[in-house]
């Protein structure tokens, strides 16, 4: 039973579960009005661009890819959006339905270009990064405000669960995109699909599983993420900017990291995932209360636990291979003491 | 032997087309492109812009190339700019009056020491902790701009010491000081992969480490020194680019130039899954991305769009490069001709 628990999936859970309860418990005990259920429920607030980016991105990289455009792609969805909205008033419902679709396309054109040319998806995405942000530029140089009332609504209005304590909109889609991509990854055919890529492509080729059309939907998703989550964004800003999202591919990626998904692919969960974008706004939340230090500071410890993380992935790795050399060498001395 | 120099010859035409290409059009689409003047007895012209301009990325191209050779990458690069600038900037300080808090020279040499730090941290985690480049060099991309931003106090420190503007805004002989840099480092680099053993020590690491290490070759330490030396380069790319500017913007200096490094190693001709490297490629590979923007600035174009144009030419260089695609083009050609 413990050693089931202590299984290497269900470990890195638990640090980065442990990393978050100690982080919070230190902020609780360090800083008065730390603690709240108000404060917990703000991460998700705050970051439910950042949960939605970083869903798509556990995709791409349980397969063993990875995405660096959704930062730039999510700065297009909002340029998209408030120019629609504002200067030709469009239906705004309509309007986020171009931007979902808009997203979607360039991750379905991107991911064909990787699958059916063989490209490295790190090239491919990061000329994806090059088009979007110049099409931010192309839909408009300047800032474009929102004044539309569904959007206003959607990023004012407060959602009350637990007496005083609320949500937002945007939190709930973030929400609903992890429970949906958590179901996908888990129990649908794609889902499974995606690990045994990320574990073995050519294994998986060879069982006869759809591995170009599955590796296609994938950068197709994470488009898609991008894209809501740059609705979504637009939820907070009320306007569209041409640098918004900068950089945001690597908080991305360092959440999905930090979440204990191995980059080379193959294992990983959405669970982990939600626990290092927590992570990150916790992160983010100590140093605003700490107050003297500058926000550049969230990027230097992102970076450290990154490090932390990738370092004990790797150290782990080698524990794994040592024993599996050793079990070989068992196993074969035993073959031929029976001989 | 010929055969040989064909080889190497041939593999610099395709970049070199491109260039040509783009002057091409540039001779008869841009008025005065070509103009070139003398005055106060430096050379002005769009061409010698050219060159001053894509300096910081040639820098940073020598490195990557031999990073790039084997196998690998540095994502880094931008971030360690912002840093070398940073550290210039705190030790000469922001005094209106032009006197440096520390030497020049000192502030120069701690520069390229932080760097070089920074390029052995990377080094470190690929070549002995065994992490993957990209996410090796990511954790400084993510904290190397935090570092910068640290050190400055999130501000933008104005230079006001006069030496120091040679790196950027300087002439030697009519030329731009920076050109000279390039040229040396360029050499310097050539010298030591090609006239020693180094430079293949590099090609093998990055066609088969594993063959590379049987046949003696210390994989780890080759490894080692391509990042180091990258952060070096990079540290030299950010003198430059603080000089040029006379500040330090821990925010926007050196802001996408791994992108356009790395984009400029590919153009020249080396390959991103690693083995032969092409020094004078890159430099090429910057010098068409540089007249690439100068012509879209010369027709008016916001440079941001700019990034629409590079993302498409980064999709034909890596399909050119894609076996599969090559093979399905010349498949075509070969069933158009059977049917004829």
């Amino acid at each position: 039973m413990t050693r089931r628990l202590l299984d290497n999936r269900n470990l890195s859970i638990l640090v980065i579960l442990g990393l978050f309860v100690i982080m919070f418990g230190y902020g609780s005990f360090a800083y008065t009005g730390f603690f709240a259920v108000q404060n917990f429920l703000n991460l998700f607030i705050d970051n439910a661009y950042l949960l939605i980016l970083a869903v798509g991105m556990t995709f791409v990289i349980l397969s063993g890819g990875i995405d660096l455009s959704v930062g730039s792609m999510l700065g297009l969805g909002t340029m998209i959006a408030s120019s629609l909205v504002t200067k030709q008033h469009l239906n705004p419902m309509l309007v986020i339905v171009i931007v979902v679709l808009v997203g979607t396309a360039l991750g379905f054109f991107m991911g064909c270009l990787i699958t059916l040319f063989e490209l490295p998806p790190f090239i491919i995405t990061l000329a994806g990064y090059y088009l979007a942000r110049g099409l931010c530029y192309v839909v408009s140089i300047d800032t474009i405000a929102i004044s539309d009332p569904v959007f206003q609504s959607a990023a004012h209005s407060e959602i009350h669960i637990i007496g005083n304590s609320f949500v937002s909109p945007s939190a709930i889609i973030a929400v609903v995109v992890v429970l949906v991509g958590a179901y996908v990854l888990r129990f649908t055919r794609f889902g499974r699909t995606v690990y045994a890529i990320g574990g073995n492509e050519q294994s998986a080729l060879l069982m006869g599983l759809p591995v170009g059309r599955t590796k296609i939907g994938i950068y197709a998703l994470s488009g898609f993420c991008s894209g809501l989550a740059g609705v979504v964004f637009t939820f907070y800003t009320l306007s569209g900017y041409a640098l918004d999202g900068k950089g945001m591919e690597l908080d991305a990626i360092a959440a999905v990291v930090i979440g204990g998904t191995l980059l080379t692919g193959g294992s990983g969960s959405i669970l982990g995932t939600v626990l290092g974008v927590l992570v990150y706004g916790t992160i983010q939340v100590l140093i605003v209360f700490q107050g003297t230090l500058n926000s550049w500071w969230t990027r230097i410890a992102i970076g450290f636990l990154v490090f932390v993380f990738c370092a004990l992935q790797r150290l782990f790795e080698t524990r794994k291979e040592a024993t599996a050399v050793r079990g070989a060498s068992r196993t074969s001395a035993a073959v031929a003491g029976g001989g | 032997m010929p055969a040989l120099k064909r080889m190497s010859l041939g593999r610099l035409v395709w970049p070199l087309a491109a260039l040509g290409c783009l002057l091409l059009f540039n001779l008869f689409f841009t008025p005065n492109f070509f103009h070139v003047e003398v005055k106060q007895g430096h050379l002005y012209g769009n061409l010698i812009d050219i060159i001053k301009n894509a300096a910081p990325i040639m820098l940073l191209a020598i490195g990557l190339t031999l990073v790039i050779a084997t196998k690998g990458i540095d994502i880094s690069v931008g971030s360690v700019v912002a840093i070398s600038a940073g550290v210039v900037a705190i030790l000469l300080g922001g005094d209106l009056g032009g006197v440096p808090l520390f030497p020049v020279p000192v502030a120069i040499a701690a520069a390229l020491i932080a760097c070089t730090a920074a390029g052995f941290w990377n080094g470190i985690l690929v070549s002995r902790i065994g992490l993957q480049p990209i996410i090796a060099t990511l954790i400084l991309f993510v904290a190397g701009r935090g570092i910068a931003m640290v050190l400055t106090n999130a501000m933008v420190i104005w230079l006001y010491v006069k030496p120091f503007a040679i790196f950027g805004q300087g002439y030697w002989l009519g030329l731009p000081f920076s050109i000279y840099m390039v040229a040396g480092l360029l050499l310097l680099t050539w010298f030591v992969t090609r006239r020693t053993a180094i430079g293949m020590f590099v090609e093998s690491v990055g066609i088969n480490p594993t063959a590379a290490r049987f046949s003696g070759i210390n994989a780890k330490n080759i490894l080692l020194g391509v990042y180091v030396f990258s952060g070096f380069c990079a540290g030299l790319s950010g003198l430059v680019v603080c000089s040029t500017v006379m500040s330090a913007d821990g925010n926007n200096a050196g802001n996408l130039y791994e992108l356009d490094a790395i984009l400029a190693v590919v153009l020249g001709g080396t390959s991103l899954n690693g083995g032969k490297f092409y020094l004078l490629g890159s430099m090429i590979g910057a010098l068409i991305i540089q007249t690439l923007t100068t012509t879209i600035y010369a027709f008016n174009v916001a440079p941001e769009i700019s990034q629409v144009v590079k993302a498409f030419v980064v999709y034909g260089v890596s399909l050119l490069q894609s076996e599969r695609f090559r093979r399905s083009v010349s498949g075509m050609f070969v069933k158009g001709r059977a049917t004829a």
